[in-house]
């Protein structure tokens, strides 16, 4: 079998005032930076609920980044500092979940860090690669052995009922 | 002639510690209403009924099944199964149910690490040969079976479709009885529903609130809080503000913080992402190492703290598992 190199899927949360367009401008730059980030535009990076990261991950994705203005710069004043938090509050949490800390992670980078930007990107998808896939929904799969018992008890249950 | 217009009430449990079956009696003498409405052909904690009596039924024949417990091994899965096609109303009763409530914590581990606990570990067992439970024993006359112990709880709607939910640890009694009473008069909200209020524990919560401003997370045995001020802003992680109203704020009422049994509002996904949420937006820092600090030193047990009733009905539903574990 040829093997391939693991591509990771990474949820890309960008603020819509620096870091997405720090990205559309290292896109006008022609700055190469890898397709794994599937970036979603939000309007600001306190917008990003943990939920948000949560769900990214138990439907698949490898990571999650968030993206948003440097600190003191956000347009909402200072909600990036609620992102800061909620990013240490869940990370705390996912490390008791048995998750890699390096599968989240919070970058800066302004309107004009395009370049910034793309490196940040870069070197999280090569962490992400290094850790593997995470498939998080085969985590509570049960093996066939959960079908097979309860079918075998509704047949038992079915014949012995006929006996009567 | 009584029994005319009689409903058919099942009451069955699953993973859970009885203490849901003890709350419906907690309605005190309107368990005597009960009965003067419902047949109970089934409710094997409290009158002598068999599986087998539950089979022959007809598809759909009980009206109403309140179902409390998780699912953790296939014998739940199967009486899950059953008394869904059995019932016309399935209620997934209490938090267990609803949510995975504390066995459902048990999805930080799984089957070796648990039966490593119980059978070797804990002191009170005596177990030289290291026996466990299997799924299939040979004996001289055939084979036996036991259950099949899953890897993960799973919470109710998870194996079965559910109707309405009837959250607490346990439910309140007057909240049980409220939804008897929409049972009764046919007043129940649209399918999927949660029988009960949608606003949070702060609610219904006496306490003085102000701006939340944290710099230190205290366990509930470092300081003792006064009893006016709202608990959050005493430092002590209270979990009403994630919390669905209906207990009427019982825990707070005490000095004691809000742990979170109720579970979400509707709307709100995840319970621990939203208490987490609430919790690091009140830190009062701007420094990620202080943030850090604040986090780790307050809350050294994130998720039993964030998940302690809901981990099974998280987005996450449990720890990753090592690959080895298959």
């Amino acid at each position: 079998m040829a093997e391939e190199t693991f591509e990771p899927k990474i949820v890309g949360f960008l603020c819509n005032w620096c870091s997405y367009r720090a990205a559309d401008l290292a896109g006008t730059a022609r700055i190469k930076y890898p397709p794994n980030v599937r970036i979603i535009r939000v309007m600001c990076s306190g917008r990003v609920d943990p939920a948000f990261v949560l769900k990214a991950l138990s439907l698949g994705a490898d990571g999650v980044m968030i993206a948003g203005c440097h600190p003191g710069e956000c347009h909402y004043i200072e909600q990036n500092y609620k992102a800061m938090r909620r990013y240490h509050m869940l990370k705390h949490t996912l490390r008791a979940l048995g998750l890699e800390e390096d599968r989240i992670r919070l970058v800066w980078a302004s309107a004009a860090e395009g370049q910034q930007l793309a490196e940040h990107i870069e070197e999280f998808v090569d962490d992400v690669r290094k850790l593997g896939p995470l498939h998080w929904p085969s985590n509570f799969q049960e093996n066939g052995e959960r079908w097979h018992a309860v079918e075998a008890l509704a047949q038992e249950h079915a014949e012995s009922l006929e006996v009567l | 002639m009584i029994a005319q217009n009689k409903g058919k009430l099942a009451v069955y449990w699953a993973a859970s510690c009885g203490g849901c079956e003890i709350a419906i009696l907690a309605i005190d003498e309107k368990i005597l209403d009960v009965s003067k409405h419902f047949d109970i052909v089934f409710w094997p904690c409290a009158t002598d009924g068999k599986v087998r009596d539950v089979e022959k039924m007809a598809d759909g024949s009980i009206d109403v099944c309140l179902f409390n417990g998780g699912i953790r091994t296939s014998e739940q899965e199967y009486m899950a199964r059953l008394l869904r096609r059995k019932s016309k109303v399935l209620v997934a009763f209490g938090s267990c149910a609803s949510e995975g409530c504390i066995p459902g914590l048990a999805n930080l581990s799984n089957r070796k690490e648990i039966f490593h606990t119980v059978y070797h570990e804990t002191p009170s067992t005596e177990n030289p040969k290291g026996v466990e439970p299997q799924h299939v024993t040979d004996v001289p006359e055939g084979k036996l079976y036991l259950p099949v112990f899953y890897d993960t709880l799973f919470t109710l709607d998870q194996v079965v479709d559910v109707d309405y939910y009837l959250p607490g640890c346990p439910p309140e009694a007057e909240r049980i009885w409220d939804a008897i009473t929409a049972i009764l008069e046919n007043k129940l909200p649209p399918k999927g529903a949660v029988i009960g209020a949608n606003t949070t524990v702060c609610d219904e919560c006496p306490r003085k609130r102000t701006e939340k401003k944290i710099r230190k997370f205290y366990r509930t045995w470092e300081i003792i809080p006064d009893e006016e001020t709202c608990l959050l802003e005493q430092g002590l992680v209270c979990a009403g503000v994630a919390t669905r109203a209906g207990c009427g704020a019982k825990c707070p009422k005490v000095n004691s913080p809000c742990i979170g049994c109720y579970g979400v509002n509707d709307g709100v996904v995840d319970f621990g992402a939203r208490l987490m949420s609430a919790l690091a937006s009140v830190i009062d820092s701007d420094a990620p190492e202080e943030i850090d600090r604040i986090i780790r030193e307050g809350i050294p047990d994130p998720a039993g703290t964030f998940y302690r009733f809901s981990l099974a009905h998280s987005l996450l539903r449990r720890k990753k598992k090592v690959p080895d574990e298959e």
